[in-house]
């Protein structure tokens, strides 16, 4: 109980000072606290915010360690030392120590950057207010190491997470005032200031870089070619993995993003768990069907010919846009983020119906950005507040047409 | 088609507000309630929809090089395009006058709350922007400029409507005193611009673009967005 001691003996003295808020936050962070959450967007609840960011934590744990194996399995696929997966889910091709070693050397990193940097931050801004530090980076910092790719270099991911938690989540005051889901800011972030290192064929699998420098400057390997199956689909080219590898997650892409069984899986606990909405996750996969469907039956019509540099992602079956890409992941874990999605039950169906259904338009017809969920998400958490006003002054229409009725 | 794909361009590629930062001072102005923004946002889309048509015919018949050779041979030669600023800010002001008694008439409610500013829209870079690069994009028809006015429109209307619901959302919030009132909102602003840089780059090149020059339209295109991305930042800073 030393060190128990120790810190409470340190947040004794501290108390009133300028360094309260950190002793505070280490205290709580080991220890678990008599008090409950003092403020953010939350009720009076048994949980308080720790507890929630946790679940959310736990939920996306699964994918985090498929993404060490995934990592290390596409490095090895693509240099050739090991076969393609044949049986399922549980293929030993996969779960190899050799692949985790890999993926875990390069993925950890980024966990400790996002969380070092990130945590550096809010300690520093609640050093400065005055108030506690407050709990809602746990789940960004978990995020961010999951949506990027793998080679993502350190420092840019640092300067990321600074713009991303002081502009996007900050100067409005801090967590649940945010308008902008912090993690897709910094994603974002990434996305137009280094697009080399965000798209392309090169970045989703882990040393494919280093190769293509080492091969110009004369060495004697093959090129390894890691195209993210949208990026595929983009170029027209005939798609190269299996329905089943895209649903398993045994493909090139972000970190987190590939399983999509894994994904349903921590969508099915935060659902349980009552943390994430059933009611977004929901409408935004028939947003994504719907306008899947449009697509195909544009093709079918026969309005887009072969020609068109639309008809690859175009004629892709509908239902196969839920798996492949970051759509799964940005449903589940972005959308449903209770801070800036809408709040109303009624706005939440519309929300998530318009997150699917631009998530899929932006997919297809930007041939520049092949990943839409993202910028749909963050489009819509623009329109989020515009969605709750009207539904909320809906409801203040209907029930004084109520009262009106009751008084004559 | 063509209609649909200068709307949709016009509201959101092409948006007034996120892709070339015009109207601003009033867009920063009137956003604090969402019912003031929807009535300056809706007496901005009616003054576009009427000048930028009005305009086309002023640009069409007597200010383009050539415009005055329906009254005659001799006039074929004369080119009136210096004197378009004027020509273009005379109507529109004439309109707004039209619209701030028409608003006065029938909603004496909103025309208190948008004071100043409706006048004021006379002076708004986003109408005058409008005419503009209908000049400069040389719209071929009187049917294409309307559904260019009425699109851009619509676009400065959905920002403002947009900004004005998240300012109300946020006027709870501990933002830090120094970034209070307009600080937050220029930030926010960047941020919406984010969010709609989603359209950026989106319809270049269609079916008509040979396959080959896919990869020249893509690489523009993402050099558009880092100049758009470029602007962002400036309006951050």
């Amino acid at each position: 109980m030393g060190l128990k001691n120790n810190l409470h003996n340190l947040k004794q003295k501290y108390k009133g000072t300028k360094m309260a808020p950190a002793f505070n936050a280490i205290h709580t962070f080991l220890y678990l606290p008599d008090e409950t959450t003092h403020n953010g967007t939350h009720i009076k609840a048994a949980d308080d915010l720790k507890r929630t960011m946790n679940t959310v934590i736990m939920a996306m744990v699964p994918c985090l360690l498929f993404g060490m194996f995934n990592a290390g399995y596409q490095h090895n696929l693509q240099v050739g030392e090991i076969q393609a997966v044949t049986s399922g889910f549980f293929s030993p091709e996969f779960w190899t120590l050799d692949n985790f070693m890999i993926g875990f050397w390069k993925i950890i990193p980024l966990v400790i950057v996002s969380y070092g940097v990130g945590l550096a931050i809010e300690f520093i801004f609640a050093v400065i207010k005055g108030h506690e530090v407050e709990e809602g980076y746990l789940v960004t910092g978990m995020l961010v190491p999951l949506i990027v790719p793998v080679d993502i270099p350190l420092w840019m991911l640092a300067v990321a997470v600074i713009f991303g938690v002081v502009i996007g989540k900050e100067v409005f005051g801090g967590t649940g005032m945010n308008i902008l889901n912090p993690a897709l800011t910094i994603r974002a972030f990434l996305f137009f200031a280094y697009p080399t290192w965000m798209s392309g064929d090169k970045v989703w699998v882990e040393g494919a870089v280093e190769r293509t420098k080492e091969i110009a400057a004369g060495a004697n390997l093959d090129a390894i070619s890691g195209e993210t199956i949208l990026g595929t689909l983009a170029q027209g080219k005939e798609m190269t993995h299996s329905v089943a590898d895209m649903f398993l997650g045994f493909i090139p892409g972000s970190v987190g993003e590939t399983s999509t069984l894994l994904i349903i899986l921590g969508g099915l606990f935060l659902v349980f768990s009552k943390i994430g909405s059933w009611r977004i996750m929901l409408s935004s996969c028939v947003g994504a069907l719907v306008m899947g469907l449009i697509f195909n039956g544009v093709v079918s019509s026969g309005w887009i010919t072969e020609t068109s540099k639309f008809y690859g992602l175009m004629s892709t079956e509908f239902w196969h846009h839920l798996l492949i890409g970051g759509f799964a992941f940005g449903t589940v874990f972005m959308a449903t983020d209770p801070v800036t999605a809408s709040q109303t039950t009624k706005g939440k169906w519309i929300y998530g119906f318009l997150v699917g259904f631009i998530s899929i338009m932006i997919r297809v017809f930007n041939p520049a950005y092949p990943e839409g969920v993202m910028l749909a998400i963050l489009l819509m958490n623009v329109f989020a507040p515009t969605i709750d006003h009207y539904v909320v002054q809906g409801n203040v229409k209907k029930r004084m047409k109520r009262l009106k009725a009751k008084v004559a | 088609m063509e209609h649909i794909e200068l709307f949709f361009k016009s509201i959101f590629i092409d948006n007034m507000v996120f892709a070339t930062f015009l109207g601003m001072c009033s867009y920063l102005a009137v956003s604090k309630k969402v019912s003031t923004a929807v009535g300056l946002g809706a007496a901005v889309i009616f003054v576009l929809a009427i000048t930028v048509p009005l305009n086309w015919l002023l640009d069409q018949y007597l200010l383009q090089p050539g415009a005055l050779s329906w009254l005659g041979e001799e006039y074929a030669s004369y080119d009136l395009s210096f004197l378009s600023f004027i020509m273009f800010i005379a109507t529109i002001a004439t309109m707004v006058q039209l619209v701030e008694i028409v608003v006065e008439k029938f909603s004496p409610s909103s025309y208190n709350s948008l004071g100043i500013f409706l006048p004021l829209i006379a002076v708004n870079c986003a109408i005058l922007g409008g005419s503009l690069f209908m000049q400069s994009r040389e719209i071929p028809t009187l049917g294409l400029a309307t559904t260019y006015g009425i699109g851009s429109g619509i676009g400065w209307f959905l920002a403002i409507l947009a900004i004005a619901a998240i300012r109300e959302k946020i006027r709870y919030s501990n933002v830090p005193p120094a970034l209070r009132g307009l600080g937050i909102t220029f930030i926010i602003t960047g941020l919406m611009a984010i969010g709609f840089m989603s359209f950026g780059g989106m319809l270049t090149g269609g079916d008509e673009e040979a396959p080959k020059e896919e990869k020249t339209a893509k690489v523009d295109s993402k050099k558009d967005n880092k100049e758009v991305l470029a602007n962002n930042i400036k309006v951050n800073e």
